[in-house]
C-alpha cells in the first residue's frame, strides 16, 4: 500500500476532479447559469390555440429572453387556453396593447411566445392579461388552407 | 420428472441466494456506521476502486465522445442541424451512457478485483482468522469496501460524462466544422439540471451501490479454493452487467415515468 500522505493526496485529487466534473456538467453543460427570473412579475394571455408550447417555455421580446412560461391552463367559459408568464423584474416598460404571439424556433425548434411591443405608455403590471393575442400556427390547417386555395384555383374559369 | 426437479432445485438455490445476499447486505450498511470513527478505511478503498479504476474511465469516456461526435454529426448533418450536436453528444452521455458504460467498466475493472481480494481472503483463511480475533471482517473488510465504491462511481460517472463531452466538442468544433457557440448554447438549452443531470447522479449511485454489493458478496460467498475465488470473479462481472442494463431500463421507466 501507498504511504498515507501520498494515498491521501491522490483520493483527494479524485473526489475533486469528480466533483469538478459534476460542477462543469451542472454550469456548463446544463442550464443552471442560466439565472432564473428574478423577481418577476406575472402576466397572463388567453390563446385560443396553444399547440406544443409547455411550461418552462421562453418569453422573448425583439427575440431577447425575459421571462417563463410558468403555467398552461383551460378555461372552461371562453374556451381558450390561458398562459400564465414570468417575466424578470428588470423588464418592466412593457406596453399594455402589446401582443403576445406563439412561435415556432426553427423547423424542428420548440414553441416560445414573443412578444410584440404596442405603442401605449401604460404598462403591464403583475397579474395583467395581455389581450392581443395570436395563436400557434397549426401545419395541419395550413396545409388544408393550401390545399383548398389550389382546389379552387384548379377550377375552370366560366 | 428429473428436469422439473433439477429446476426447482434451480429456483430454490437462487431465492436462497438472494436471501443470504440481503441479510449480508443489511449487515454491512449497518457495521458502515462504525466506520465515521475510521473513515481512513473508506479512504484506502477509494483509492483501490476510484483512483486507480480512473486512466480506463477517461480514456473510455474520451472516446466515447469522439464516436457520439462523429456518428452525431453525420446524421444530424442530413437534416441540417448539425447545431444540435452539443445537445445529442451531452444528452447521450449525461443521461445514459455515462452511468452505464461507467458502470460496467467498474464491475470489470474493479467488482472483479473486489470479488477476487475477498475471495482469496476467505480462501487463506484470513477472514476466519479475523474473527478468531473477535474483528468483525464485515465491517472491517467488507464494510469499507463497500463505502468505497459508492461513492466512487457517481463521481466516475460524472467525470466519464464530462471527458466525453470534450472529446465531443474535441471532434464536432475542432474537426468537422461545428460553430462552437451554437454547440454550447444548444446543449445549454436542451440540457436540464434537475431533469437530466441529477437523473445520472442517481443512476450512477444505484448502480454503485448494486454493483459493489455483488462484488463484495460473491468474493464473501465464494467457494475457499482457487477455482471457486476464479468462478466467483466471473460471476461478478457477469452479474453486476446484467444488474445494470436491467436497472438501467428500469430506473429509465420510471424517470421518464410514461411507460
Amino acid at each position: 500500500m501507498l504511504k498515507r500522505n501520498t494515498l491521501e493526496l491522490w483520493v483527494g485529487l479524485f473526489v475533486a476532479a469528480g466533483i469538478l466534473a459534476l460542477a462543469m456538467l451542472a454550469f456548463k453543460v446544463g442550464n443552471l447559469t442560466t439565472a432564473d427570473v428574478v423577481d418577476g412579475y406575472k402576466i397572463k394571455a388567453n390563446f385560443d390555440n396553444v399547440g406544443g408550447l409547455k411550461v418552462k417555455a421562453a418569453v422573448t421580446v425583439a427575440g431577447v429572453r425575459v421571462g417563463r412560461v410558468t403555467g398552461i391552463a383551460f378555461d372552461s367559459n371562453k374556451y381558450q387556453a390561458i398562459v400564465t408568464m414570468d417575466v424578470d423584474g428588470q423588464y418592466k416598460n412593457i406596453p399594455a396593447d402589446s401582443t403576445a404571439n406563439i412561435l415556432t424556433s426553427g423547423l424542428l425548434g420548440d414553441q416560445y411566445i414573443g412578444i410584440e411591443p404596442g405603442g401605449e405608455e401604460v404598462y403591464l403590471k403583475d397579474g395583467d392579461t395581455i389581450l392581443r393575442t395570436q395563436s400557434a400556427l397549426v401545419l395541419e390547417k395550413l396545409v388544408g388552407q393550401v390545399i383548398f386555395n389550389k382546389a379552387s384555383e384548379a377550377e375552370p374559369p366560366k | 420428472m428429473n428436469t422439473i426437479r433439477t429446476l426447482g432445485g434451480i429456483v430454490i438455490n437462487s431465492v436462497e441466494r438472494l436471501g443470504r445476499a440481503s441479510m449480508f447486505l443489511y449487515e454491512v450498511v449497518t457495521g458502515s456506521w462504525e466506520l465515521l470513527r475510521r473513515f481512513y478505511l473508506v479512504v484506502q478503498q477509494v483509492y483501490a476502486v476510484g483512483v486507480l479504476t480512473l486512466l480506463i474511465i477517461l480514456v473510455s469516456g474520451l472516446f466515447v465522445g469522439m464516436v457520439l461526435g462523429l456518428q452525431g454529426y453525420n446524421t444530424l448533418v442530413k437534416f441540417g442541424s448539425a447545431n444540435s450536436l452539443g445537445l445529442l453528444v451531452a444528452l447521450s452521455l449525461v443521461r445514459e451512457l455515462g452511468p452505464v458504460v461507467t458502470a460496467l467498466l467498474f464491475a470489470g475493472r474493479a467488482g472483479s478485483a473486489l470479488t477476487a481480494e475477498i475471495g482469496l481472503m476467505k480462501a487463506t483463511e484470513q477472514l476466519a482468522g479475523m474473527e478468531m480475533m473477535a474483528v468483525n471482517p464485515v465491517t472491517r473488510l467488507i464494510a469499507p469496501r463497500f463505502l468505497g465504491g459508492v461513492i466512487a462511481m457517481p463521481l466516475l460517472a460524472a467525470l466519464f460524462s464530462a471527458i466525453g463531452v470534450l472529446g465531443g466538442h474535441l471532434i464536432g468544433v475542432g474537426l468537422l466544422g461545428v460553430d462552437a457557440g451554437a454547440f454550447w448554447s444548444q446543449m445549454q438549452n436542451g440540457v436540464d439540471f434537475y431533469d437530466d443531470i441529477l437523473n445520472g447522479v442517481v443512476k450512477s449511485l444505484v448502480f454503485g451501490v448494486v454493483c459493489t454489493w455483488i462484488a463484495v458478496f460473491e468474493g464473501y460467498d465464494a467457494v475457499p479454493t482457487s477455482e471457486g475465488v476464479a468462478s466467483a470473479t466471473n460471476r461478478t462481472v457477469v452479474y453486476s452487467s446484467l444488474a445494470v442494463l436491467g436497472l438501467d431500463f428500469v430506473l429509465t421507466a420510471l424517470t421518464l415515468g410514461d411507460v
